[in-house]
């Protein structure tokens, strides 16, 4: 059973497109007033007839935001385990034919990692690979949440789709979180990225969402890649997946992230998909007055900044300081990176600019032996 | 003066620390509203780390503490998060707070029950977060519940007394005090509830993500005394028509 999957592969995406580049700035106005705002209303808010709307969007967003989450800023940081990849991906720095320096760190190298971490400040960590079953896979993971708790209260995991089963004993090991993004959810484009590997599976991954909602998960991430294909519609499609997840699995928490497309070693991809910072920002106020309680989370591929105005406008979790490869903060080393960062200054300097906004950088919000 | 679980409060207006920009602001707005008791959610609290700014600032003032267990999907959570704030805070006091729905954070009835049950046994003063609904309430009093905090709206909602017609009941057939938790978005809201005999009213959301919360928390504090005095002075009976002040028919009274 994966009726959130399901709903999803029942939408007509040509129609969607039609639709969104069709809306009048009467629907726009309407969304804005909307009660309740449905995906009508979304499609309205992302299409170019909001454009002229972008500072009305930005202040219902940022009075959402205040009224939900306050002034404060979840704090994140990624750890990658394993820049290791059995997927042939033609924008993705980790991608199988890429002549890069493999590595998957071992347990003193995870403890090496998690104590850099911590002086850091952090308490959540996402834990990121690359995507490789046989070698990260079920059994190095739960030995890395295990080795990981008692240093972090929250864990949250950014690997290849997993099985049900799979999932079950992550919880049970201390796993708060898992995002999996869909990167697109156009089939055909999918498949004109995803050349090689278990990756190209697009149902099994878009099934993720189901599997982790049957069990419980604490919190699902969902997202699409910015840059691949069409932003409008594929951002449509995650606020979808977001609103069908609610519905269907209504326990768990949900978040949206908004990666866009970044440089990377060996990358054939030309970026003619690419939304500018205005419409990166339409997209997350969008988000944001669709779905006034759902956290959205932005990572170091932005600038500072971009990062410290849209602070104020509708995130609420974010990273810092983040290296995008394996042991990089025990002792970096460019050559093993997934992308580049945009965002390159230390987590105290990020929380520096947050206090600055009237935001509180919140560093702990998670009681170990449950996720809320 | 409000008498909870043999504690004696002067101000009616309990408060939150969530959503401040930071600590020391938190503090200033507690002191502002005046309020005694200062519900913090454990799960803020990070206990890997010798100080948090925010106990540190709330243990310098004149308040009781009142952990709530916020985050908790499961009796059983909730449970583990009460425990640990009577080991870590000393107190017995706790905000049983059980939402498993994310979007609307509504509490769970069956499992905010069965975990008051649980507390009450182990000696904690509970103080549940529920819905408006007076049944549920007479089982939670029942349970030994210290107090029964139904919700006016959904948390940080700011749509104020949608139950009003059921926190009246509540207050009716109440014998533990009525404090309404949730909801409450403006100042007259807060003095409606006092109005209707709530015996106090928590109040996060509405101060702290303001844009200026010492001034939004001494707002709420005249206003939660204005509705209690209001309250005990006896409002007059509301009606459809008009009741004239000399009646026509004042002189058929024997004089």
């Amino acid at each position: 059973m994966t009726p959130v999957a399901d709903a999803l592969n029942n939408q007509d995406q040509d129609d969607l497109r039609l639709s969104i580049y069709s809306k009048k700035a009467m629907d726009v106005v309407s969304a804005l007033q909307a009660d309740k705002p449905g995906l009508h209303d979304f499609m309205a808010l992302v299409s170019p007839a909001a454009e002229p709307f972008i500072e009305s969007m930005a202040q219902r967003a940022a009075s959402l935001t205040r009224r939900h989450f306050g002034h404060t800023m979840q704090m994140f940081v990624p750890l990658y385990l394993s820049n290791l990849c059995a997927n042939e991906c033609t924008y993705c720095g980790f991608t199988m034919s890429n002549r890069i320096k493999r590595k998957v760190l071992s347990s003193d190298e995870i403890e090496a990692e998690a104590l850099a971490i911590r002086q850091m400040g952090f308490n959540s960590v996402l834990l990121v690979t690359g995507e490789h079953e046989t070698k990260v896979g079920l059994e190095y993971l739960i030995a890395a949440v295990r080795l990981l708790k008692p240093y972090f209260s929250h864990l949250m995991l950014e690997v290849q789709p997993m099985s049900e089963s799979d999932y079950a004993q992550l919880i049970r090991a201390g796993v708060d979180g898992v995002l999996v993004y869909q990167e697109t959810y156009h089939r055909r484009t999918y498949a004109d990225y995803h050349l090689r590997g278990s990756k190209q599976d697009f149902d099994w991954r878009l099934q993720t969402g189901d599997r982790l909602g049957r069990n419980g998960m604490a919190k699902i991430g969902v997202g699409a890649l910015l840059g691949l294909s069409d932003w409008r519609v594929d951002s449509t499609m995650t606020a979808l997946h977001a609103r069908i997840l609610q519905q269907t699995y209504w326990r768990s928490r949900y978040s949206v992230a908004f990666p866009r497309l970044r440089p990377c070693a060996g990358s054939v991809h030309e970026q003619q998909q690419m939304l500018s910072d205005k419409q990166l920002v339409q997209l997350i106020c969008a988000h944001r007055i669709m779905h006034p309680q759902v956290e959205l989370s932005l990572s170091t591929r932005e600038s500072p900044h971009f990062r410290d105005h849209v602070s104020q406008l509708g995130i609420t979790s974010m990273s810092a300081a983040s290296q995008t490869q394996p042991g990089g903060y025990a002792s970096a080393n460019g050559a093993l990176e997934q992308f580049s960062t945009e965002d390159n200054r230390p987590a105290s300097q990020v929380a520096a600019a947050l206090l600055d906004k009237g935001i509180e950088p919140v560093w702990h919000d998670w009681l170990h032996g449950f996720s809320g | 003066m409000l008498t909870l679980a043999q504690t004696t409060f002067s101000s009616r207006l309990f408060t939150g620390t969530g959503k401040f920009a930071n600590p020391q602001l938190m503090a200033r707005t507690i002191a502002a509203s005046g309020s005694e008791l200062v519900t913090l959610a454990m799960k803020r609290l990070d206990l890997r780390s010798a100080s948090d700014a925010t106990l540190a600032q709330l243990q310098a003032l004149p308040v009781t503490l009142l952990p709530n267990t916020s985050g908790a999907r499961t009796a059983d959570e909730a449970v583990y998060a009460a425990r640990l704030s009577r080991e870590l805070l000393e107190t017995r006091w706790v905000k049983l707070e059980i939402h498993p729905d994310q979007r609307y954070l509504l509490p769970d009835p069956i499992e905010t029950l069965r975990a008051a049950e649980k507390l009450v046994a182990e000696g904690f003063i509970v103080l549940p977060y529920c819905s408006a609904d007076p049944v549920l309430c007479k089982r939670l009093e029942e349970a030994g519940c210290a107090a029964v905090m139904p919700l006016g709206a959904p948390i940080g909602s700011n749509r104020g007394l949608l139950t009003r017609d059921f926190i009246s009941m509540i207050v009716e057939q109440a014998s533990v005090p009525v404090v309404v938790d949730a909801g409450i978005g403006k100042p007259s809201d807060a003095a409606a509830a006092m109005e209707l005999g709530v015996d106090a009213v928590l109040i996060n959301s509405a101060i702290a993500a303001s844009a200026n919360p010492v001034a939004m928390a001494e707002a709420f504090a005249s206003a939660v005394q204005a509705g209690r005095q209001a309250y005990e002075a006896g409002l007059g009976v509301s009606s459809q028509q008009a009741q004239a002040s000399s009646p026509l028919t004042a002189f058929l009274e024997p004089l």
